[in-house]
This record gives C-alpha cells, structure tokens and sequence, in this order.
C-alpha cells in the first residue's frame, strides 16, 4: 500500500475539504438567496454537486491509487452509466404522468 | 503417460494473493452496487416528488437543519481521511481519536436527522401522508441507516484496533470503512442537492 | 394481521404436503442421529466455505425446485386441459403460477446458475478457491433460507398470489392482505442479497484470482460467461432490492410508493421490476450461452470458432440488456417514443447472439464431432432457442406487440428461449461437468430416454401455445369457456398441451432415475479428463481435491489443458519438478448459516408482520455480522505431506487404470 503515500497526504485531504466546502456554500447560497432563475438554478446546482462528488473521489476516496488494472475505475463508471441510466430512463419513462393530466 | 498439468513450478510466488488487496476491489464494487440502490431511489423520488397530496412540500424543510447536516457530514469525512493518514504513520492512538472524532460527529448527524424527522411526524408529515414523503423519508432514511450501521462498525473496528494494533489486516479494514465513510458523504451531496435544495427553490 | 388461518387448510394436496414435510423432517433426523451424522454434516456441509461443495448444494437444491415449480406446471395444465374444470379454483389457480413463476426463475434458474459457477470457474482458472470463501457460503445459505421460507408459505399462512412479479395495486395490502405477499417479498430479497454477493464475489475471482499466467483472452468461454452474467447481476440487482423495499414500506408502513391513493404510482413499480427483471433473463441465459461454448468445441475436438467475437457478443449482451427492460410493458401508455427506442434496443440484441449460434455452428463444422449427451441438449438447444428468438424479435414490434401482450404467445416465447436457452443450457452443463464434481459420469441410456421426452414433450406443450395466443387466450386464465356462444376453440389445443406438459414430467422423472441408478452403476471417471477435455478442470482429479490445484498451473494460451496434452503427445513438453509448498486455505465456518438463521427469522417475523420478532432477526443478523469481523483466525494451511499423499494416490489410480486398459 505504499502508493498510498502519495495522494494520501495532508494537503489532499485539506485541498479537498476546503474544495468541498466552496462547492457546497456556492449552491446554497444561490439557492437560498434565490439569485438566479429556477432553470439556470437546477444545472448549476447539479453540476456544482457532480464536481464535489469527483472532488471527493479524487482527494478523499484515492480513486486514482493502485497498481494493476484499474478494476475499481472501470467498475465505477460502469456503475455511474447504469446509474444514469436507471434515474433518467425512470424520469423519461414516467413522463408521460405530465401528459396525461 | 503422465496427466499433470500440476507438474510445475509457478515462476512467481504469486500463489499467495493479496488478501487485502482484493478485499478492498470487492468493497469498491460493493459500494458502485450500493450507488445503484441509492439511484433507484432517487428514481423514485423524482418521479414522485411532485405528488404531495395536498400535504407537506418541499418548501418546508427546515433550512438550517439541512444546512448544519451538510457540514457536520463534511467534517467528519475530512476527520476519517485525518484518521487514515495517522494510520499510515503507525500512529495507533491519533488513529484511534480522529476515529472517535468521526464517530461523534456521525452520531451528531444522525442525531439531528431523526429530530427533524420527528418534527416532521409531529408537523402531521408522515411516511403515510403522500407518496413524495414516502420516498422522501426512505431516501433520506435509507442513507441515515446506512450512517448508523457506520458509526457501530467503526465503532467494532476501535475495539479491534485497541487490541490488535495497526496491522495489514486492521489497515485493510480501517481503509474499507473509511471508503465507506467518504462514500456516504458523497450520496449526501446529492441529497442535498436533488432533494433539499430543489425542494426549496 | 388476521391470523387465524395460520395453517393453511381445506385443500387435500396441501394437507399431503403436510404429512410429508413432517414424515421428512422426521426421517432427516432420525438418519442423522442414527448414523451419527450430526457433527458430519455440520463440519462438512454447513459450515463449509469451499465452493465445491456449495455448488453441489446449490445443485441440489435447483433440482429440488425444478421439482416443486414443474408439479405447479403440471397442476395448471391439468387444469386447463378441459374447459370449465374445477379441478384447481381461481384463488388456487392464482396461487400456483405465482409460486411457478418465482420458484422457476428465482429458486431454480438462479442457484443452478450459481451451482456451475460454483463448480467449475474455480477450475478453469487456475485458482484454489473464490476471492471471498466465506462470503460465497453466506450467498448459498441467504438463497436456501429464502427459498425455505418462500415453499413455507405453502402451508402455513398461504402462497402469495399476484403473480410472479407481484403488480400493485394488486400487491399492496388493501388488496392482498395476509401473509402470502410477504412470503413472496422477503424470500426473494433475502435470496437476492445473497446473489448479488455471488456476482461481487465472481467479478473479483474471476479478475484477480486466475493462475498468473493465465491472461483474461485465454480464459475459457464459460468463464467469460460468468463476468458477463456477474456484471449483469451487480447491475440489475440493488433494483431489486430497493424496489421490494418500496413495496414493503407500503405494505408494512403505510407508504405510497405504488399505492392508487395519495399520490402513488403502480406503474413505477412496472418500471423498476422490469428494469431488474430484464437483465435478470440474460443473466441466467449467458452462462447457458457459456456452456454451450465449452460443449461445442470439446465434442467438435475443435477450438470454438471466433472467440473474440464470442466474448465481445457475450458483454455486449449483458450491456444493452440493460436497455430494454420497457418490452415488457409497451401496452402500459410509456408513449410512442420512449416505445421506439426500447423496440429497437430489444431487436438489437438479438444479433450478438445470432453471431454466438452462428459460431458454434462454424466450431463444428469439419471438427471430428462426438454425440455426448451434452451435445445432444446442446443440438436440442439450436432450433429451440432460435425459434423462442425470432418469436421474441416479433414480440419486440411494439404495436404488434398490442396484441400478443400477456397472451399464449407470449407465454410460448419466454418458455421456449427459458427452456430452450436457460434449462437445456444447464442441463447440458450438469452433464458436462457431472463426472468433475462427483466422479462419475450420468448413466447414458437413461440420459437419452429423459432428452427424447424433454424434446417432444416440450414441442407438443408449448407450440398450440403459440397457437392459443393468436387465438386470443389471455395469461393467468383459471379456466375457460367451450359452450355455445362462448366457445373460441381453445379446448384441443390446450389438451394437446397438457399431454406435452406430462411428457416433460416424465422426463425429469427418468433424469432423477439417471442420477440414482448412476451413483452405484455410472462410469468412473478416473483420470479427471472424463470427456478428453481442452481446459484446466480437466488436468486435475475427479472430484478434485480440496485445494483443486496442488501447483498453480502454467498457461501458454487457450484451451491450455489441450494444447498441453497435444505437447505431451508429441514429447516436447517439459516436465519441470515438483516441489510442493503449504497451500494456504480458508477455515470452515458456522457464520454464515446462523446469519441465514437470522435472516429466517426476520423474514418469517415481518411476514406475519410481528415487528418485534423481525426487528430481532435483523438484529441477530448484525450481531453476526460483528462476530465475523472480530474473527481473525480465518485460515490454515495445507501441509505438504498431505498434498503429497493426495497427488501420490491420485497418481497411482490413473497408472493402474491404464495398465488395466492394457
């Protein structure tokens, strides 16, 4: 586990916290001071939200560490194609609500 | 004529696997399943969120009790990465204290969730009122349980290590939970965003 | 909950079930405290964490239940053999294909499926054992207690009763009330954790623990099957999970996922259980496809023609499987567009798997062909899957699709690519690999005689099917009209089905007698290469030993069995010295059938809806969880004296088996 070492130091977990922490007063702010429109709010928020999420997986999850095939990546974003998959499949899907009423 | 294919030598001493290596592959997959079971969920929720029977809508959740949440879990995965690299200093006893940090304030989370759950029973906003509370309360729920289950692993896991000390296998399993731990920290991004904020907007 | 009907009665095949679950029990425990078995069976068999042994188990268990759903199939179809019979009445009727359904697929297919895993991945790769012992013995018996307390509610409380997926509004407890629906929920989900552990557990064998020569394009197809599948379960599973989960906080808590009132929708139900449910088919057809991959070529004396393509078709599938899960309710109002894409998506996958047959058929061709009878469910296969393919390319038209949805036809379909694709693949895997795992090969008189009635009897049940369905007869009809005014027809063929139906019955019968009279009377197989094989299961004993491989075997390439012996053959194969070394193996354990245990009672607790008794054994399940992780005396090694007496002996039983041939 030496390679460990390399992205597990202080100043990861620091940059990333601190990262974190931007991205997430950011939204809340623009959302509680309601400073934009709802339709530039939502992919705003959203893209702000998947930008920590790959913070997080950069800084605090060592995504990158390892040696060999990089199984746990490929499984990552296999599960991340299936994850969009399942809620945007579900939301087209069930659209047809808004229609029918 | 002889049938052995086991009449070899394997050139490697690869015969041992890395036990703990692979232990931490299998948790990662684990943990993409667990990010399936988390978006089957919030399909869930944003099909159905609209559907507040006349009852509690997301413009009412409580603001500041979402807010201090958020940090409360963001610090504490911060402390458990802190808590990793003491690990791989050999150091067992500030290992050993950022982990009761991280526990602390997991229970503090947790703590804070069931209060606003709670009130939010007392509101008359229960899991029976409308279909968006329903998925409301099993989303935020689910992830809430999934922290408690955190905070008594972790909790086993500083038994262990009290008595075991740092070693590969204790490593192995301090790196699974804190993998775990950043993990739910990032599920909670996307509750705060999809479910708190757009509830709010 | 009302629970004066706790024991189910009334029913005269139910109280016979009765009598014999008792006359069972009782004779299981006089057995084992006669022969003194008890501290046997708990070393040997419930506490084993080799996957040799739980395949078997999980074979056995498959069997078992290909038993229990065929007597529903024949129940049914002796119901519906005449019109107007009142041989089974609705409620009964309703009752019979749910448990058929969830039984075939869920308690059959699925620990078949992971009996050949179980007994063969390991084998083909070189390895001592799967990535995660333990874990693979919490899958087997997560599976055996959710099967147990799914056939429990034959008798107690009452089957659940809204078909095999369980629809709300149907499901909810405003309309299914009772026991019966929970049965269904939880032994499914208790059943499903345990599987989805089974596909995190293959997925990382199968990744990291091959021989180290051994690089991922010389693995065996069946092999590859099994990380397709495996990855199609990681995916499709959690779905369900979270979608019985759902299901449960509206029947248990008063929630309105899929209710009718407060908001809930019952087609998002449809749309999640689908989304599972699709992938969960080619989950189970994949290693068929595996199978057949290993048949073709060992009975062809040929390497399988295009194995990249097989492999690329074979992901492919497992991928865009995923993709094409609203077939299954195009009627249901998605709308037009959402029904174009997933028609087109339904019709693409057939191609990769014509692209596989197409293969299999190269393989043969001018390969010195052999008729085992593996190859003969594998020639039964062909037509069959091909034609259950093409109904399904029809099916997959979305507004022809308006018409055959829920019909005969559609009933015809699934069963021809289940049974032609899925059971004859497995079959054909039970046969293949039969001589590995016990020893000895399957009588093959018997064999045929058990193949020949599956064949005609399949074809006579299932083709008027076809037939009826065009006809206009609907699914899940208890019964059906023939007098004047009413009658369309229906009554010759579905006689002509039901003979068909018994047929089958028969020929499972002849498998069980192949299987008992072949324990005393089968050819041994002594030198662990029963059928002249190409892969590493065949290089070493039968059964193998517990630790499989004494050394880790070296590979040159595919079919490295094959090309080894060619070698030998042809004297350039270099013999190197044997130098054993301890061989580092997992201890038995008693984790994971008192966490099963647990499950069991929780399950059984949430059923009856006694939340103290559930609540306990969810926390008797965490309890053992902990106990696990505070247990660091997990293994042991091998010592070489041992292994040397192992292979020694194994050694002299193929010498004097080939002087005996001399």
């Amino acid at each position: 586990m030496s390679n460990h070492e390399h992205t597990a130091s202080i100043k990861a977990y620091v940059i990333g916290f601190i990262l974190s922490i931007i991205l997430t007063i950011i939204p809340l702010v623009l959302v509680l001071n309601h400073m934009m429109a709802k339709s530039v709010l939502l992919p705003v928020i959203l893209i702000a939200a998947v930008l920590q999420f790959v913070i997080q997986l950069f800084f605090f999850m060592h995504i990158r560490d390892g040696e060999g095939p990089r199984y746990n990546v490929m499984a990552l974003v296999l599960g991340l194609i299936f994850v969009i998959t399942i809620v945007v499949g579900a939301i087209w899907i069930m659209s047809f609500n808004s229609v029918v009423q | 004529m002889q049938q052995s294919a086991s009449a070899h030598v394997s050139n490697h001493d690869h015969g041992h696997v890395d036990q703990e290596g692979l232990k931490i592959l299998g948790f990662w997959i684990f943990l993409v399943t667990d990010c399936l079971l988390f978006a089957t969920l919030f399909a869930a929720y944003a099909v159905l969120h609209t559907h507040t029977n006349g009852g509690f809508t997301g413009k009412e959740f409580d603001k500041p009790g979402f807010i201090i949440e958020t940090f409360i879990l963001l610090i504490s995965s911060f402390t458990s990465g802190i808590a990793v690299l003491f690990m791989h200093k050999g150091n067992k006893k500030a290992l050993l204290g950022w982990l009761i940090v991280t526990a602390a304030l997991g229970a503090v989370f947790v703590g804070l969730e069931i209060n606003e759950f709670t009130n939010m029973v007392h509101e008359g906003a229960t899991i029976s009122t409308s279909a968006f509370l329903t998925s409301f309360f099993t989303l935020v729920g689910t992830h809430g349980l999934h922290v408690t289950v955190g905070i008594f692993w972790m909790i086993g896991l500083m038994i262990q290590l009290s008595r075991k000390g740092i070693t590969n296998v204790t490593k192995r399993k301090i790196s699974v939970i804190s993998l775990y731990w950043h993990f739910l920290d990032a599920v909670w991004i996307f509750i705060l965003t999809v479910v708190y904020l757009m509830g709010v907007m | 909950m009302d629970t004066s009907h706790f024991f189910v009665t009334g029913d005269p095949m139910i109280y016979g079930a009765d009598v014999s679950i008792v006359l069972a029990v009782v004779a299981i425990v006089f057995c084992l405290t006669y022969f003194k078995k008890w501290g046997w069976i708990w070393r040997e068999w419930i506490t084993t964490v080799d996957h040799k042994k739980i395949g078997i188990m999980y074979l056995l268990a498959a069997l078992l239940m290909l038993f229990r759903g065929g007597v529903d199939a024949l129940l049914m179809r002796a119901q519906l053999a005449v019109p107007n019979a009142h041989f089974l009445e609705s409620e009964h009727y309703n009752e019979i294909f749910t448990t058929h359904g969830t039984i075939m697929i869920l308690f059959m297919a699925m620990p078949f499926m992971f009996a050949l895993f179980n007994m063969v991945v390991p084998l083909q790769i070189g390895a001592r054992d799967v990535a995660f012992p333990a874990l693979n013995a919490i899958s087997f018996w997560l599976f055996f207690i959710g099967a147990m307390l799914f056939n429990l509610s034959f008798v107690i409380g009452g089957s659940p009763n809204a078909g095999w997926l369980s629809y709300p509004p149907l499901s909810e407890s405003a309309f299914s009330p009772g026991p019966g629906q929970n049965y269904w929920i939880w032994g499914i989900q208790i059943s499903g954790i345990g599987s989805l552990a089974t596909g995190i557990n293959f997925v990382v064998t199968i990744l990291k623990m091959r021989t180290p020569s051994m690089r991922l394009r010389d693995m065996p197809l069946f092999t590859w099957s099994t990380l397709a599948s495996s990855i199609a379960i990681l995916g499709a599973f959690p779905i369900l999970t979270v979608t019985l989960a759902m299901l449960t906080i509206d029947r248990l808590l008063g929630g309105h996922f899929f209710t009718s009132t407060a908001g809930g929708n019952p087609m998002m139900y449809v749309n999640l259980i689908w989304m599972w449910g699709h992938p969960e088919v080619y989950i189970v057809v994949l290693p068929a496809f595996g199978v057949f991959s290993e048949v073709v070529a060992t009975f062809s004396k040929k390497r399988i023609f295009g194995y990249s393509s097989m492999v690329f078709s074979m992901i492919a599938i497992s991928v865009v499987s995923y993709y094409t899960w609203v077939h299954h309710f195009f009627t249901m109002g998605a709308g037009a567009d959402v029904n174009i894409v997933f028609a087109i998506c339904t019709m693409i996958i057939a191609i990769p798997t014509g692209v596989k047959v197409f293969n299999w058929l190269f393989t043969m061709f001018r390969g010195r062909v052999r008729i085992t009878q593996p190859m003969l469910w594998f020639y039964a296969f062909v037509p069959c899957f091909l034609v259950g393919g093409a109904t399904g390319v029809m099916l997959a038209a979305a507004p022809a699709d308006y018409q055959y949805h829920n019909s005969y036809f559609l009933i015809a379909h699934f069963h021809q690519v289940l049974i032609g694709g899925v059971v004859f693949g497995y079959l054909a895997g039970m046969y293949y690999w039969f001589p590995k795992i016990f020893g000895f090969k399957l009588n093959d008189r018997l064999g045929k005689w058990g193949f020949w009635l599956w064949q005609i009897g399949f074809y006579v049940c299932f083709m008027p099917q076809y037939a009826l369905g065009f006809m206009g007869m609907t699914r899940r009809i208890y019964t059906y009209n023939a007098s004047a005014g009413w009658d369309m027809g229906w009554a010759p063929l579905n006689m002509v089905s039901t003979v068909g139906a018994f047929l089958m019955g028969i020929g499972f019968i002849f498998q069980v007698w192949q299987i008992v009279y072949s324990i005393k009377h089968g050819e041994r197989d002594v030198t662990g290469d029963a059928w002249d094989g190409r892969t590493l299961e065949w290089s070493i004993p039968s059964p193998a030993p517990v630790y499989n491989f004494a050394i880790l075997p070296e590979v040159k390439g595919r079919d490295a069995w094959w090309y080894q012996k060619q070698e030998m053959k042809n004297g350039d194969y270099q013999e190197k010295p044997v130098k054993y070394e301890p061989i580092h193996m997992p201890k038995n354990t008693g984790v994971p059938f008192i966490m099963a245990c647990f499950f069991f009672i929780a399950g059984f607790g949430f059923t009856f809806e006694w939340m103290w008794m559930g609540v306990a054994g969810l926390i008797g399940v965490v309890v053992t969880l902990f106990v696990r992780s505070f247990q660091y005396d997990t293994d042991y090694y091998i010592p070489v004296e041992e292994i040397e007496r192992t292979e020694n002996e194994y050694r002299n039983r193929v010498l004097s088996a080939q002087q005996t041939a001399n």
